[in-house]
């Protein structure tokens, strides 16, 4: 009998879990979302509308879908809010559970990740249709590429630099307006920003949760070093730029005592210490600025933003984010978004770039942020709008902007998120232990990556 | 073979030879159904919520750790591919040593406290269901809420532990910033996380065993050690053993306390398998790599449960 019910409960286990097997493997076809004629109707949703609790942006979003649904009567724009915009975290779920918008945000880490699993579409068909994208600097469309094929568009495009608490700059007896050019520089002004009191640092720096190793390839490229060879098959971080890197950090963390005692730091962490003034420098970029203003309690004001020292002449991680296109998108949809793009993130005096609203609104102008033009035409013309309508002092970031014509923007490296973890690992051990062998830490870690960059390249 | 006379006239028990007509079979089984709807009713929704948000996600799981997933394409068979993959990550074999120190240290140090916890709460003659309430109170904590209480008591300047080890003039801790203490404070904030539960079970346990075992011990001059050696212990054995199995399974299942305090460092110090396989869907965007971590997980865990069940019911016998 006990038999019997055993394999009872047994048969039932077995068939709810093969009829839940059977009613979600996944195995079946994608099928393309309705479509629609040339000029008929379309339905878009479009990720990254500011949320509710950010009212003046979320106010201009919904005007720029008003005026651009206008322009164009046969489209609907949905548009599908999140703070932050994209969660790296439930992208895949998104995706799965098929609620992935038509025209979704990326930040430039994840679009290559993206590219080649093939969870975006191929918009090269269409993208010929944006005029303003051919005015877009090279290497931006570059990150949105694969081979000769693009995936995406850009929205935001910063490099690294040094962000600075000019305040606290001043308190510590140094100039605000002279931000250290090299590292002695840096680590001769943490150490004064650090003997302000207890819970001042001078210099911070992450170490945990894969943004120990994205940091360390932005130090490592301004200094002249590489992530991986030029056919991105092997690690090259293992080098005299690399073992600089953590041996500066070594220095300011144990000799010099002026990065704190709390590491193991994430994204989060260096903001709020920022935002709190207690932070002296930082490596990041303009953007760093506005999130510390925007969301962590900083003033514009008090900070201040200047190229990684020493890195002129080199290189500089870039960063940004931008949309791509659900793989199940219609063609129509695709032209749509398109069309949403060029007029929302592209066009000089409209959307993200109409600073006439900003400054009305009381919105921050003058960072030296989104640069996606360079110099062309559409680039001058944001940087004279930009000036017209300034509200921030644009001279704290004067510095920064100075040295962008000598630096090269350079992208993140293949696995990226991968390397980022295997170089957590080595930042961490410096951070932590005052006996880390930073020659050991390189060598465990080229192989470590050695393994990652070997698997399916 | 041949029927004989007596066997066709052997006098028959009532319905236990002779089948029932089909129409009575139908009718009892028709009361059958009809005096247990409710509960077919009710095991329906267990059934229904088991084989949504456990079986089914158990099944996907298995499928996708065999399976390259862009959740775009069609899913494409890779057979043993994840395996090899995860298996040849570093963190692989760190993130296991880590998640077994994890659940040894979480034995030793949460095993035990509940049970003494409950031991002394039985004994108190005042204050008991203040003191209950105290106990079970950072269970109401939500414990992405809890965590984060312990990043503020572990931060090595103005963090509490520290503050109260300098009353003490003790030297200050790195915490979490040490590879050597780093996990050891993981385990005190699941145990501080999860000390109600247990307690509270050990103490409806305690409270179960008879209060004429405890007098005939008193009166045999046993002092309180000797009363839970040999009344509290013995009494309380099973739900021990179950408490054991619950424990091991769930510290090894690890995951919100490196997530939220460590991010797996120092030097992949508290990277733990759960931690791992997050890190793969997630991070990575390998959904077969975090599935096979999660299958080799789970088949570890079925293995121990097996061994640990049989030995414990022979141990019975």
């Amino acid at each position: 009998m006990r038999t019997t019910r055993r394999g009872l409960g047994l048969l039932l286990v077995m068939g709810l879990g093969l009829v839940a097997a059977s009613c979600g493997s996944g195995d079946e076809e994608p099928k393309a979302q309705g479509s629609a004629g040339a000029d008929g109707p379309v339905t878009i949703t479009v990720g990254c509308q500011p949320p509710k609790s950010n009212p003046k942006e979320r106010t201009a979003w919904d005007a720029d879908v008003a005026e651009f649904q206008k322009l164009h009567p046969n489209i609907t724009v949905q548009s599908k809010d999140a703070f932050p915009c994209i969660n790296p975290d439930t992208f895949q779920a998104k995706l799965a559970g098929g609620t992935q918008e038509d025209v979704f945000y990326v930040y430039y880490t994840d679009v290559q990740k993206i590219i080649k699993a093939r969870q975006a579409a191929d918009i090269s068909q269409y993208v010929g249709d944006v005029k303003a994208a051919g005015d877009v600097r090279d290497d931006v469309m570059s990150v949105f590429k694969d081979g000769d094929k693009t995936y995406g568009l850009p929205r935001n495009n910063y490099n690294m630099g040094l962000v600075y608490n000019r305040k606290l700059f001043t308190q510590a007896g140094l100039d605000p307006d002279a931000p250290p050019k090299t590292w002695s520089d840096v680590q001769a002004a943490a150490k004064k920003i650090a003997g302000l009191g207890a819970g001042y640092v001078g210099f911070g720096e992450y170490s945990a949760g894969n943004t120990g190793g994205w940091h360390f390839a932005a130090s490592l490229y301004a200094r002249g070093g590489s992530m991986v060879s030029d056919d991105g098959k092997t690690a090259a971080f293992n080098s005299g730029e690399g073992k600089a890197v953590l041996e500066n950090l070594k220095q300011m963390r144990w000799n010099d005592n002026s990065m704190g005692s709390k590491q193991l730091l994430q994204w989060e962490d260096l903001m709020r210490m920022m935002g709190s003034g207690k932070l002296g420098m930082m490596i990041g970029a303009p953007d760093v600025v506005q999130s510390v203003n925007n969301d962590f309690q900083g003033k514009f004001e008090d900070y201040g933003v200047t190229a990684v020292p020493e890195s002129e002449g080199k290189a500089s991680l870039s960063g940004g984010d931008g949309y791509m296109f659900n793989p199940k998108a219609t063609p129509e949809k695709i032209k749509a978004g398109l069309l949403w793009l060029e007029f929302h993130e592209l066009t000089p005096g409209k959307g993200q770039f109409n600073y006439a609203r900003s400054k009305e609104q009381g919105r921050p102008v003058g960072l030296p942020i989104p640069d996606l033009y360079g110099d062309s035409a559409p680039g001058q013309e944001i940087i004279a709008l930009r000036k017209q309508y300034a509200t921030v002092p644009v001279d704290h970031f004067a510095p920064y902007v100075a040295a962008q014509s000598n630096i090269t923007n350079k992208l993140e490296p293949p696995k990226a998120q991968e390397l980022y973890a295997v170089l957590d690992v080595a930042m961490s051990a410096v951070l932590t232990r005052k006996d880390a062998d930073i020659d050991k830490l390189l060598s465990d870690a080229e192989s470590k990556a050695n393994k990652i960059l070997a698997k399916n390249t | 073979m041949a029927v004989t006379e007596q066997q066709v006239r052997r006098p028959q028990l009532p319905g236990a030879a002779d089948p029932p007509p089909e129409d009575d079979r139908r009718g009892a089984l028709r009361r059958s159904v009809g005096r247990n709807l409710t509960a077919y009713g009710f095991l329906c929704g267990a059934l229904i919520c088991f084989a949504l948000f456990s079986w089914y996600p158990m099944v996907r799981e298995v499928i996708l750790s065999f399976q390259e997933n862009n959740f775009v394409d069609p899913p494409r068979w890779v057979g043993f591919d994840n395996f090899r993959s995860v298996i040849e990550d570093p963190a692989f074999r760190s993130a296991w040593i880590n998640t077994a120190v994890f659940s040894g240290l979480a034995l030793v140090i949460g095993y035990a406290v509940p049970f003494v916890l409950a031991v002394v709460l039985n004994e108190l003659r005042h204050a008991k269901a203040y003191l209950r309430f105290v106990v079970y109170l950072p269970v109401m904590l939500p414990p992405a809420v809890a965590v984060l209480l312990f990043k503020w008591f572990y931060d090595p300047g103005a963090g509490l532990f520290n503050q109260v080890l300098d009353v003490f003039h003790l030297p200050p801790l790195s915490w979490l910033d040490s590879t050597s203490t780093a996990l050891v404070s993981l385990v005190l904030v699941s145990t501080w996380m999860n000390l109600g539960t247990g307690t509270l079970i050990y103490l409806a346990a305690l409270q179960s065993i008879p209060g004429d075992l405890y007098e005939s011990a008193e009166l045999d001059g046993a002092g309180l050690f000797r009363r839970v050696w040999h009344v509290t212990i013995p009494q309380t054995k099973l739900i021990l053993l179950v408490m054991l199995l619950l424990q091991i399974v769930a510290t090894m299942q690890v995951f919100i306390e490196p997530y939220l305090l460590t991010g797996g460092g120092p030097e992949n110090a508290t990277v733990t398998v759960a931690y791992l396989m997050y890190q793969y869907a997630f991070n990575f965007g390998d959904f077969g790599g975090g599935g096979a971590l999660g299958l080799m997980l789970m088949v570890v865990l079925m293995v121990f449960s097996a061994i640990y069940l049989r030995v414990s019911r022979e141990e019975a016998r």
